[in-house]
């Protein structure tokens, strides 16, 4: 409740800093054990294995020894309190960390049989491979068609014009966006609505023809008809793509996900099947930010 | 686990949220203690003969009726504006399914009231009533126990109840058969002996609906469903 301060909206717009004390402050009703997560955090043949995982922001720790396997074609939800480490997490799988100086990331991260964390792994190759949709849509100030046709043409997908006309359209197609948009291809990105420059984004990550799609709350700045047609999205594209997905909304995590995993302070502390998360889930911890009992 | 076992429900960020939860909570004990004496006076009513209690019991399901409604409604919105998870979800739904058993004692409330008038309007000695009260004052402790567990969240006096339903039925079973002897005793007594049938037929009724409530606890505390399961089955569940 923010009725002291009617400047503060949403916790969006409140400082980083002044959140994480906030929950500290609060005494933990169960203790953690570092390194233990509750529940299934482990699958036979995972698209990702990622084992004791750490990430320091210079001296501070983010991750602390966190251990999960995320399956093929699933489709997985990160919640948990802001500053839980959630989003953190999420940008180890496809090295978007790697744009901050002081982060560094231990542990093993595996993307089917290849090190994540190799030195000499591609990095633009690895984020084709694990492509990624922002909270706040960020099209290219470009024509809608550009936006999807950037990634094809840097990675040299198509060779000729019809190819790349072939896959802007199948990629509108799947994100849902092709008969909205199909007579304004040349339009600019900029001008489209909130929800339609989202799927557009989604759009311009499946065009690479990517294996796993990380989203960082992707409908957080969109309205629920927005919101609906997104995660009706999610679950076409679990059909070919395993997706992971940070979300500060419980109900969509319910709706949207096979398994959920709860962060905590930088802990996992729970990973289990959706529907055992939002009906008796194992942790307390779990528990009491589910039921809103802190966050 | 939680701080404070009474409190499960109410250290919600939002307070409004405890107190739809605890009023919740509070109208389905209020009704539950309707109830409980509702069937406690339509025994009453029956074993001394009292016409005009049996009527007030019979005008009282009103009531029971009216906070069945009331409390599915509460339930209903908390759901639209809440969208509750976990225990809190639990707690709902269990609620909504107690409610209609509770609805349903009142039913039988009603029934034994009913058999009450007329039986004290055909004012002849009473046969049977020894196994009457007997088996009222079983499933009305059940019945308050069930209530009790529910409050307390106590999922261990939840399984006492369950197991309890059993003897309830060997008691129906054998007043039955006591029934069936004075009716082949003397046929006159039929009529009679059917009525007081149906009334050890109501009771036993209740102390089924107590065992379903004293489930949805178990359900509430331990998130698992008993119902349909051996009670040693239950009791594994309550020992986790």
């Amino acid at each position: 409740m923010n009725t002291m301060n009617p400047t503060v909206t949403s916790e969006a717009d409140m400082p980083e800093e002044t959140l994480i004390p906030l929950q500290e402050e609060r005494p933990a009703e169960t203790v953690i054990e570092e390194g233990k997560t509750v529940g299934i955090p482990f699958a036979d043949d995972p698209k990702f294995r990622l084992r004791n995982v750490e990430v320091f922001y210079g001296e501070e720790r983010a991750i602390k020894n966190i251990s999960l396997d995320i399956g093929r074609n699933e489709v997985i939800a990160f919640i948990g309190p802001s500053g839980c480490g959630k989003s953190t997490f999420l940008r180890c799988l496809n090295r978007m960390n790697d744009s901050i100086d002081i982060c560094r990331v231990k542990g093993q991260l595996m993307l089917d049989q290849d090190d994540i964390y190799h030195t000499k792994r591609d990095v633009v190759e690895l984020r084709a491979r694990v492509g990624m949709v922002f909270q706040k849509p960020n099209p290219f100030p470009k024509s809608i068609y550009d936006n999807v046709a950037y990634g094809p043409r840097i990675h040299g997908l198509a060779n000729r014009k019809s190819d790349l006309d072939e896959i802007v359209e199948s990629s509108l197609r799947k994100a849902g966006l092709w008969d909205e948009v199909k007579d304004r291809l040349d339009a600019t990105a900029t001008g489209m609505s909130g929800g339609q420059q989202q799927r557009l984004c989604i759009a311009r990550a499946i065009a690479v023809s990517p294996e796993v799609i990380l989203m960082d709350e992707p409908c957080s700045a969109l309205d629920p008809i927005a919101t609906a047609k997104v995660e009706e999205l999610i679950a076409e594209m679990s059909e070919s793509y395993t997706i992971v997905i940070v979300t500060h909304s419980m109900q969509q995590a319910a709706r949207v996900s096979n398994r959920t995993a709860y962060f905590h302070l930088g802990h996992l502390v729970e990973v289990n099947e959706t529907d055992k998360v939002f009906t008796s889930p194992e942790h307390e911890l779990t528990e009491s930010y589910i039921t809103g009992r802190f966050g | 686990m939680p701080n404070k076992k009474d409190d499960v429900y109410g250290d919600h960020i939002s307070h409004k949220f405890n107190d739809e939860l605890t009023e919740l909570k509070t109208q389905f004990l209020n009704m539950g203690g309707l109830v409980e004496s509702q069937v406690e006076r339509a025994v009453q009513a029956l074993v001394d003969g009292d016409g005009y209690v049996a009527e007030n019991v019979r005008a009282g399901d009103k009531q029971v009726d009216k906070m069945e409604v009331e409390l599915d409604e509460e339930a209903t919105l908390i759901i639209a504006r809440r969208q509750p998870t976990a225990r809190d979800l639990r707690l709902v739904i269990a609620v909504i399914k107690m409610v209609a058993d509770l609805e349903r004692v009142g039913d039988e409330a009603k029934k034994i009231a009913k058999m009450a008038i007329k039986l004290s309007e055909e004012g002849q000695a009473p046969r049977g009533y020894v196994e009457i009260r007997h088996i009222a004052s079983h499933v009305l402790s059940m019945l308050h126990d069930a209530l009790d567990a529910f409050a307390r969240l106590d999922s261990e006096q939840a399984l006492r109840v369950m197991k309890e339903d059993k003897r309830v039925d060997e008691e129906y079973q054998a007043a039955a058969r006591t029934l069936l002897t004075f009716m082949m005793e003397d046929t006159r007594n039929i009529s009679r002996c059917m009525s007081v049938m149906w009334v050890l037929r109501a009771l036993e009724r209740v102390g089924d609906h107590a065992c379903n409530i004293a489930e949805n606890v178990i359900f509430m505390v331990k998130g698992e469903d008993v119902r349909h399961t051996p009670v040693d089955e239950a009791e594994k569940v309550v020992g986790r």
